[in-house]
């Protein structure tokens, strides 16, 4: 499998008025294309802080990391990422389908071309029929859907999503996740999730990164042993709990549920 | 579409109407006490004072009704273009604060596209346009119409540049707001597309800042009016609402001066509802979000 990520020794540290905080410290990482990766910890262990690295929205100021081979930077300028973020942050005055179009739109596709594309990816996320709504007509899930069709509608193969469904309600939120297992089935992207929660991890996830804070670093890298087929009720099996649990443990050792 | 809104404003304007025909009896009673000593008249009825008082030919206030009765007589009854019209006065005011407001709003966009783009232009402009505002409209006016009239422009084009003096800065002000007004997560998102910095302009920017534009141009426009009558004054009074203002005092033609007052104040609210609709128009077609 050829490496999609690959960090080495990666480490960013803020300046701020209270002194340095070191997001990320010495992080070592791999991911290979096809892989579902959780990023899962507690507040301020550099999830987010990773994810943004990736897609050079933030500068590391020690260690390496490529992406597809490339800087981060190179790799932005060549379109290599969709990225989710924690709000939709869809534009209030596109519609859904002008909001979808956007990414084509700044990279110059032509027309057919955007609406081909628009089409498909919006029949993706199930939001075919929606196109012609503006933003503030859908619900927050379905926002966050038409968020996610945008990340997806100029095909990139590596898809960083930082807690993408943060906001929404557990039954919101667990019909998302499967229909994201699907997404990620059909189009067998690179996917790289940020989560505060287990079960979410766990049941998406090839594989599990658990961090811990101050300074953000990584505690423990788990491959999952569940199989690609997941119905939700995968959820109540034994392995899938032992996986949990161990993700638990992670936590645990990373010392995240004090202070 | 108003419903309810009818009984309110009536009421507020009876009692502006009623005030007003109070204070026009008691400013007006001096010169009437004057006028029948003068003439010799030592008997009159309370009725018979009030209804002159009230229809003097140079009052220091005249009645609400003789104000209708000079702008119906100066409006419908004269041709628009003889110069006793007070449609052709407004005209030749409107002409020049739509100019003025035009290059105003032109100006101030332009000036806080290089703000919110130069670092230098940030620091080195905005405390001349915020000083700009400080020097008094009517001690600058007429330096700008005599100083134009040397280099040969003369006509519509200095009393615009009053209006434009006066408007650009809210729109200057009002847009680099606008212009920085997109959320982080938005600039985070244009930049993981890594658009060029004139998609970042037309695709968030510039859509973004648009609430911002009509704010600020319903208050270029208004202040864009003051501007062109200002202008009108230290020419020598030719044509223009600001002439009628200035011939009116002149000669002590006090329903002159109001006539042109309200004439001037329909034209201003005439023309910020203009901005609001065309606010309206754009909102809708930006999909109508509920603010």
């Amino acid at each position: 499998m050829s490496t999609v990520i690959s960090a080495n020794k990666l480490s960013l540290t803020f300046e701020t008025n209270d002194g340095p905080v070191h997001a990320l410290a010495d992080v070592d990482l791999e991911i290979n294309a096809g892989e579902f990766v959780s990023f899962i910890g507690p507040s301020g262990c550099g999830k987010t802080t990773f994810l943004r690295v990736v897609a050079d929205l933030e500068q590391p100021t020690g260690g390496t990391i490529s992406v597809n081979g490339m800087s981060p930077d190179e790799a932005r300028l060549k379109r290599a990422y969709g990225y989710v973020f924690q709000a939709p942050a869809l534009l209030p005055w596109r519609t859904v389908e002008k909001n979808a179009a956007l990414p084509l739109e700044i990279m110059g596709k032509d027309r057919a071309e955007i609406a081909e594309h628009v089409k498909r990816t919006l029949e993706m996320v199930n939001l075919a029929g929606f196109e012609k709504k503006f933003p503030w007509q859908l619900s927050g899930g379905m926002q966050q859907r038409a968020s996610i069709a945008r990340a997806l509608a100029f095909d990139a193969d590596l898809l960083l999503m930082d807690e993408p469904f943060g906001a929404l309600d557990e039954i919101v939120r667990d019909h998302l996740n499967e229909q994201l297992l699907k997404l990620w089935a059909d189009t067998r992207k690179t996917i790289c999730f940020v989560t505060h929660s287990i079960p979410e991890a766990v049941y998406l996830s090839t594989k599990i990164v658990v961090m811990s804070p101050r300074p953000g670093r990584v505690i423990d890298v788990i491959q999952s042993s569940l199989p690609a087929e997941r119905p939700l009720d995968i959820r109540e099996t034994p392995e899938f709990l032992e996986i949990a649990h161990r993700v638990r443990e992670g936590l645990k050792a990373g010392h995240s549920y004090e202070e | 579409m108003y419903q309810g809104k009818t009984l309110p404003v009536l009421t507020v304007l009876g009692v502006i109407l009623a005030a007003w025909y109070v204070f026009a009896v008691v400013l007006n009673t001096p010169w009437q006490l004057g006028v029948y000593e003068r003439s010799g008249v030592t008997e009159w009825s309370n009725a018979q004072f009030i209804s002159d008082t009230l229809n003097q030919k140079r009052p220091v206030l005249p009645s609400a009704h003789q104000v209708a009765v000079e702008i119906w007589n100066t409006t419908v009854l004269k041709a628009p273009t003889s110069r006793r019209s007070l449609v052709f006065h407004a005209w030749i005011t409107l002409s020049a604060t739509l100019l003025g407001f035009t290059i105003g709003t032109v100006l101030g966009i332009m000036l806080a596209v290089g703000i919110v783009h130069s670092r230098a232009m940030d620091k080195s402009l905005m405390p001349w346009i915020v000083a700009s505002q400080t020097i008094p409209i009517l001690a600058i006016a007429p330096m700008i119409i005599v100083v134009l009239n040397a280099v040969g422009i003369s006509g519509v084009l200095p009393k615009a540049l009053i209006s434009t003096y006066l408007s650009f800065f809210p729109v200057a002000v009002g847009m680099v707001k606008g212009f920085r007004a997109p959320e982080q997560i938005q600039l985070d998102l244009m930049h993981t597309y890594a658009a060029s910095k004139a998609q970042l302009f037309w695709k968030l920017r510039w859509p973004t800042s648009l609430p911002y534009l009509f704010t600020s141009m319903k208050i270029a426009i208004a202040i864009s009016l003051v501007g062109a009558i200002v202008g009108e004054l230290p020419t020598g009074a030719v044509a223009g609402l600001g002439a009628r203002l200035l011939s009116g005092s002149y000669y002590g033609q006090t329903v002159q001066i109001w006539s042109a007052l309200f004439m001037a104040a329909a034209l201003a609210a005439i023309l910020v509802s203009l901005v609001g609709l065309a606010q309206r128009i754009t909102e809708k077609r930006m999909g109508g979000a509920p603010a």
